[in-house]
């Protein structure tokens, strides 16, 4: 974006790092989001991925500086992140399985008490998502695959978050429901959710990505424009240095 | 009240469900007009319903593990005895301040302890129950150490005492089913759902803002206020307290209870608690071998219905539908 003094930093980070024992997963990282950005963080297994959403949560000890819309975001208080508008649909995506579909999107606006406007959101999910109308009192546990994640995603979106962390959301998805889903967070992210779309499967996320980071062995090592990425040597030139 | 309709709207129209409610009641009823020991059996599981209710909270709809619970259950029963004994009070007050004691106890401990999980929880869990075990008997002048207090006055308010052994049932019963009915309260409750969900994953739940050191040193005084109340209705109702009755066979007579009967289900306990109290008196005829036709029985019901007792009408259902 050439518009740099008109786009303003949302979500700053600066030096994260996190460690766990004795193994540092993720050296020092500096990132940021820009209003109404769908950023891609892309890396091999292992490269820090989810420690580094990990690490924004404050779900996991760290060391550096996370702020967001000009607010720090406490350390190691995830509830106090969430409370900001930071929500993460955590890999492997973290629903409460014995919980209906019902009581879990309940549990996504857990600190909102206007009935109204929880309506509001419950029927804004159930639109983007109309499989989850239909299964709204099916347990969670019971649902396919896709729309545990279709579930996850409409359930960090019940919190009306102003920035949406994802990790890895195709994890062991067909690829037509990953496309789906994919469609959906592109959507979202038009209607000026900024989002943090983290992937394994770089050339799915870099269609709908302005900006991509690529983490390798705990650091970043490099900031790529997905449009300049013409071929998938390229990119394989990326992971492979 | 909404509980109540929820429980048997979920189980209305299986037959396994009615099955099972119905024996309960027949036997429940047999006992009444019998009377004689198997009151005695039905009183104490009645009690330990309320017990094993409390443990569900903590352990089934919250997911985390206690061992020590039967300190609650012990702070509860010595209130209620060495007040209404050596202090002359009203059972209803003695009770209240043991559950205020529990309380207290279960907020300090749980504060520190709760931020352990799995097997360390479990250790420390263990550790609060045997201390207050410790005291029990080392706390001579208060507690009379093993010898025990006796004369633990009947339940009852101001001159109304429940004297008989069959309004003492009814009595226990109507506890038991409150147990029961206001766990079903806060497992649908807001409350509940935090429950629930840090249960299935803490990491999650932080990350969706649920607070969840929070909700589990909750559940953990909510569980302990059962024990609490259980201990106190044990006193009063046997007459007696000394170390040995809320030692470890109470951890592991809970524990049974809780597993067979189908832990973090609403019925659960009420199941476990009378077919454990139960069982053992029904194989008498096997006379030397009675604990192992009980062992044999428990290995039994846990391979055929691994959810417990209160997974038969969901089990029952399936296969309809298999057979169907």
């Amino acid at each position: 974006m050439s518009s740099t003094a008109t786009t303003t930093r949302i979500l700053e980070i600066e030096g994260l790092s996190a460690r766990y024992g004795h193994v540092e997963a993720l050296r020092p990282v500096d990132l940021h989001v820009d209003e109404g950005e769908l950023v891609a963080v892309l890396g091999p297994n292992g490269a820090g991925k989810s420690t580094l959403m990990n690490a924004i949560m404050g779900l996991v000890p760290t060391q550096g500086q996370v702020r967001f819309r000009g607010r720090e975001v406490p350390r190691r208080a995830p509830a106090a992140a969430a409370a900001l508008g930071i929500v993460l649909v955590p890999e492997g995506r973290g629903i409460f399985a014995p919980m209906t579909v019902a009581e879990n999107l309940e549990l996504g606006a857990y600190l909102l008490n206007d009935k109204q406007e929880y309506a509001r959101r419950h029927a804004r999910v159930l639109a983007l998502f109309p499989r989850l109308k239909e299964r709204l009192s099916q347990t969670a546990g019971s649902l396919s695959g896709g729309e545990q994640q279709m579930l996850a995603v409409g359930r960090a979106l019940m919190s009306e978050p102003k920035i949406l962390l994802l990790d890895e959301p195709s994890l062991g998805l067909a690829p037509r429901i990953i496309e789906e889903i994919l469609q959906k967070l592109g959507e979202l992210n038009r209607q000026g959710l900024p989002i943090i779309l983290v992937e394994q499967k770089a050339p799915l996320v870099l269609r709908l990505a302005r900006r991509a980071y690529l983490l390798s062995v705990g650091s970043i090592a490099a900031e790529i424009d997905p449009r300049t990425i013409k071929s998938h040597d390229e990119l394989v030139h990326y992971y492979l240095g | 009240m909404n509980s109540f309709i929820t429980i048997w709207a979920k189980g209305r129209g299986n037959l396994a469900t009615w099955l099972l409610w119905g024996l309960a009641s027949a036997f429940v009823a047999y006992t009444f007009a019998t009377g004689g020991y198997l009151i005695a059996v039905l009183q104490f599981a009645f009690i330990y319903t309320v017990l094993v209710t409390g443990l569900n909270i903590f352990m089934g709809f919250t997911g985390q593990v206690s061992f020590g619970h039967n300190a609650f259950a012990a702070i509860g029963g010595y209130s209620s005895a060495v007040l209404t004994t050596t202090y002359g009070w009203e059972p209803l007050p003695a009770c209240l301040l043991g559950l205020a004691g529990a309380l207290a106890c279960a907020l300090v401990v749980g504060y520190p302890v709760l931020r352990l999980r799995g097997h360390y929880l479990a250790m420390a869990t263990l550790a609060i129950g045997l201390i207050v075990y410790e005291v029990a008997v080392q706390w001579q002048s208060v507690t009379q150490g093993y010898m025990g207090i006796s004369g633990i006055p009947s339940i009852g308010v101001g001159s109304f005492t429940i004297g008989s052994d069959r309004a003492l049932l009814v009595f226990l019963m109507i506890v038991a089913a409150l147990a029961l009915l206001s766990a079903a309260g806060i497992r649908r409750s807001r409350l509940g759902r935090a429950f629930v969900a840090a249960a299935g994953s803490e990491d999650a739940a932080r990350a969706l803002g649920i607070d969840v050191a929070h909700y589990k040193l909750i559940a953990f005084m909510i569980s302990a206020a059962y024990a609490a109340i259980a201990g106190s209705l044990f006193v009063h109702a046997v007459g007696f307290v000394s170390p040995e009755v809320f030692g470890l066979p109470m951890v592991v007579m809970s524990f049974t209870m809780l597993y067979v009967g189908g832990i973090g289900t609403i019925a659960g306990p009420a199941l476990g608690a009378i077919i454990i109290s139960v069982l053992p008196e029904s194989f008498r005829a096997f006379k030397d071998y009675q604990d192992l036709a009980y062992g044999a029985a428990l290995i039994v019901i846990l391979i055929y219905a691994p959810r417990g007792l209160a997974s038969l009408p969901e089990l029952w259902a399936r296969w309809r539908r298999r057979s169907a």
